[in-house]
């Protein structure tokens, strides 16, 4: 696919608004139908189409096996870490109340953060499976 | 009476979709063919009043499922194996057939005991979520209760959720990208240093 122009232009303009895309259902999931889960895939999407189209060298120079294997850790660590602050703040473990102290912006403030968390997770797992996946026999010939 | 129709027609599909990716040996069509059971589910989870069901459904049984197996189908051979003719395979089909015929039946019989859809006196509806519906919208001031629910009445589960998914990955990495980084030093670290290598070397050769 490297070498037809149609596939190339097609990925080149896509990218952007599915990325676009992926930010709007993460940070909508309070409004409408979203959240982290669903804009994790929708942003790997992005990342798997370049690597499908541009080939898998260029796909892993976008996004490195080894920084994509922090990024990983980084979300649960993001989803803890909300729990860990809220315990700081006096409240129990994930109330997102005791994040500022009031309901209205606590919960909006924990759960976006939470949701923050489940996308990056998400993204660079599904990221990780397909260069494992593609990239197997790739590797191994 | 529509919303009836369109169930109909699309859990009719679905049958027709099943049926086609059993009858065809093609791992792609197979593939290719699951992808479009999922995106029909997800219809149908729409007709159902479940969005976020449906848009789940959607972005990771229609999307990203249908990509990884494709990658996953490079290890592969392309067609099914032919059966061979020494087995039995009459007895095999009755065997195989006897035992989805019963275990159908089973579901079946158990599904009718289930309540009507939209029965608001069935238990699901009974236990919290009406509380759910009625009070966290005021109480926690987001208006989408799937994400309330999902993400701060049941925090704990989808933070399990997210550690699964990261625990997956890390174990599917193991298996296959560990065994790259193992061979790697041996086979050619990267092609640039070692051609720069054998440049050095022949340079000190002559």
């Amino acid at each position: 696919m490297k070498n037809n122009p149609v596939f190339r232009v097609a990925a080149k303009i896509l990218f952007a608004p599915i990325i676009l895309f992926g930010l709007y259902v993460q940070f909508h999931g309070d409004f409408g139908p979203g959240g982290g889960f669903q804009a994790g895939v929708i942003i790997a999407a992005a990342f798997i189409l370049h690597g499908l189209v541009f080939g898998l060298d260029q796909g892993r120079r976008l996004v490195s096996a080894r920084v994509n294997l922090w990024v990983m850790a980084i979300g649960v660590l993001i989803y803890g870490g909300v729990g860990v602050v809220s315990l700081f703040q006096g409240g129990l473990f994930l109330d997102y109340t005791a994040l500022t102290g009031s309901v209205g912006s606590g919960q909006h403030i924990g759960i976006i953060l939470v949701e923050l968390g489940v996308g990056v997770t998400v993204t660079s797992v599904m990221l990780a499976l397909f260069h494992a996946f593609a990239g197997f026999v790739e590797d191994h010939s | 009476m529509t919303s009836i129709m369109i169930d109909m027609f699309l859990l009719g599909l679905l049958v027709f979709i099943a049926v086609m990716i059993l009858r065809t040996g093609k791992l792609f069509a197979v593939i290719v063919m699951s992808g479009g059971y999922s995106l029909t589910s997800a219809a149908i989870f729409v007709n159902l009043d479940a969005v976020d069901v449906a848009f789940t459904e959607a972005a990771v049984g229609a999307g990203i499922s249908t990509v990884l197996f494709l990658a996953a189908m490079s290890f592969l051979p392309a067609e099914e194996k032919a059966a061979s003719k020494s087995d039995s395979t009459f007895s095999r089909t009755l065997i195989a057939s006897i035992v989805c015929v019963v275990a159908g039946g089973l579901l079946v019989f158990a599904a009718l005991d289930l309540p009507a859809f939209g029965n608001p006196n069935a238990p699901a509806h009974m236990h919290v979520a009406p509380r759910y519906l009625e009070e966290s919208g005021a109480l926690l001031h987001i208006p989408n209760v799937v994400t309330t629910v999902l993400a701060s009445y049941r925090g704990f589960d989808t933070l399990g959720e997210t550690i699964v998914v990261f625990t997956a990955g890390l174990g599917v990495l193991m298996l296959l990208a560990g065994a790259t980084r193992t061979r790697r030093p041996d086979a050619a670290q990267s092609t640039a240093t070692s051609t720069a290598r054998g440049k050095a070397k022949k340079g000190a050769a002559k």
